[in-house]
């Protein structure tokens, strides 16, 4: 695993606890967690939010800049973008991209 | 990382266990934990299932009054008939094959014993409590606002029976009534709630009792997403009148038994009148003795431990959490973060700084939906605004429109978080 912002204790608590309880990893880097108030955590969903479990995370750091610079409309992540750095931002990506279903 | 050179004494313990030279998290090796949380609903349900899937082995108890969870969002469309209160109820299913779920109220708590009682007489021992009790009215906070006024002028604060009854009242008034919403000083839960209620009181008006009016009386000069509010209103809704603080808003008293609410100004009879009264943390925060002379609960920005009682952590709307709102979407991004630092301090670990977000939509109209977001982290022992804003003035209707859509998949993101 090359994502520098992943600490090797998340890493290992990934391991040691699988999959299932990977979503509430012990070192979710700050931030993380309140994503899914709004992007499901599981499936089958009713909502139009894009899902960020598994998701590629360059997809994500890219939405996310062109968010903060206004390059992609938005109606709320263009403010909640002004709000992360680039290395939370790359952080949260990581972390949401190493999760499985 | 360099590794520091191991000594012999710390690699036969590591060897002991089996953990050969890999640095093991606390978590895996640590003492596992007694947790009771006490309310279930967006935060201490919430908390309940993060701290144990944190740590599986914590013995996690959530305590909670009701069998079923009646949330609060969405509720201003249950009272203007756009929705059913059926679709703002959730059971405790899922949750309780997570965790411990008791269905009881708490009644006391023992800070320095560490317990908690229920009414149905169990005591629960616990290492780390988790209040997340939501508000209690204050009966005490506006002269002749009693129980009994409430069941003539709702506040509709809390959803259920209340928020029923408003809908009744509103039905069952002929054309050309006078609606009166009174909105309280800060603090109190969802601080644009008032004002989504207002508008879609206004909406249901409009549409089904065009000859009446509405008037806000308010004892504040200024209120959450204020300017795209009074936007809204001056297009849509003309019989719309807001009655600010300096304008002689602030009720002073109500009087049910002709329904009548007083301000320092003058006398305003109404038809329907819906009084938001002022609040205060639920009453459990108190016997626990973690709520200030505010009446709300001081907490460590970092962790949500109380700053007056060790071991006992508050989330959502009783906690006095700096710049976050009392919002659903707060209470949720609290409870996870106070998942993380209780399975942190109770392996003996140190929680993390949190970065936390929030996200509240209103809705003006069915299809007119507008929003504040902000991040939030802690700084000079406070939890700070670090950036964020409300929707833009000059959005387009599109924009409104898919902020109206985006709504609707929160709630159904969240409701399915918390308790799917």
């Amino acid at each position: 695993m090359n994502t520098t912002r992943i600490a090797p204790v998340g890493a290992l608590a990934f391991v040691l606890l699988g999959a299932a309880s990977a979503a509430a990893a012990a070192d979710a880097p700050p931030g993380a967690m309140s994503c899914s108030g709004c992007h499901p955590s599981g499936r089958g969903v009713d909502s139009t939010v894009p899902r960020l479990v598994g998701r590629n995370p360059a997809d994500i750091v890219t939405a996310m800049q062109a968010f903060k610079s206004g390059q992609l409309p938005a109606t709320v992540m263009d403010r909640i973008a002004k709000g992360f750095s680039e290395d939370e931002v790359k952080a949260i990506a990581a972390w949401y991209g190493a999760q499985k279903d | 990382m360099i590794a520091k050179r191991t000594n012999r004494r710390e690699f036969l313990k590591a060897a002991a266990a089996g953990a050969a030279m890999l640095p093991l998290p606390a978590i895996a090796q640590g003492a596992a934990g007694r947790v009771v949380v006490v309310g279930g609903g967006f935060g201490g349900a919430s908390c309940a299932r993060f701290i144990k899937r944190l740590d599986p082995r914590v013995n996690v108890t959530l305590v909670e009054a009701n069998p079923t969870f009646i949330a609060c969002p969405f509720s201003n469309g249950v009272i203007v008939g756009l929705r059913d209160l059926k679709e703002q109820q959730f059971g405790y299913d899922k949750v309780g094959a997570e965790v411990t779920v008791t269905i009881s109220a708490g009644t006391a708590v023992d800070a320095q014993g560490r317990t908690v009682t229920l009414a149905n007489g169990t005591r629960l021992p616990y290492d780390r409590l988790v209040l997340s009790p939501g508000i209690d009215i204050r009966w005490d906070g506006l002269p002749g606002y009693t129980e009994a006024a409430a069941e003539r002028m709702p506040h509709a604060w809390k959803a259920g029976e209340q928020t029923l009854l408003l809908r009744r009242q509103l039905e069952a008034m002929a054309d050309g009534g006078t609606v009166i919403i009174t909105a309280p000083a800060n603090p109190f839960r969802c601080p644009p709630g008032p004002y989504e209620r207002a508008s879609l009181i206004a909406y249901y008006l409009k549409t089904k009792k065009p000859k009446s009016k509405l008037i806000i009386l308010d004892a504040k000069d200024a209120f959450s997403k204020q300017g795209l509010f009074l936007g809204a209103w001056k297009a849509l809704y003309p019989n719309l009148e807001w009655v600010s603080l300096s304008k002689g808003g602030k009720v002073t008293s109500v009087e049910p038994g002709d329904m009548t609410l007083v301000t320092e100004f003058g006398r305003h009879k109404a038809d329907v009148a819906n009084v938001i009264p002022p609040q205060k943390a639920a009453r459990i925060a108190e016997l626990a003795g973690v709520t200030d002379r505010s009446g709300w609960c001081p907490i460590d920005p970092v962790t949500f431990e109380s700053k007056l009682q060790q071991n006992i952590h508050v989330i959502g709307d009783a906690s006095i959490a700096g710049a976050m709102p009392k919002s659903a979407f707060s209470a949720n991004a609290q409870a996870k973060v106070c998942a993380a630092a209780v399975a942190k301090l109770l392996s003996g670990g140190k929680p993390d700084e949190p970065k936390l977000i929030n996200t509240c939509y209103s809705l003006v109209a069915p299809d007119y939906g507008i929003s504040v977001a902000n991040t939030y982290g802690p700084a000079d022992g406070q939890i700070k605004d670090l950036g964020g804003g409300v929707s833009p003035a000059d959005a387009p209707s599109a924009s409104r429109q898919a902020e109206a859509i985006f709504a609707n998949g929160w709630f159904k993101t969240i409701g399915a978080e918390v308790f799917g």
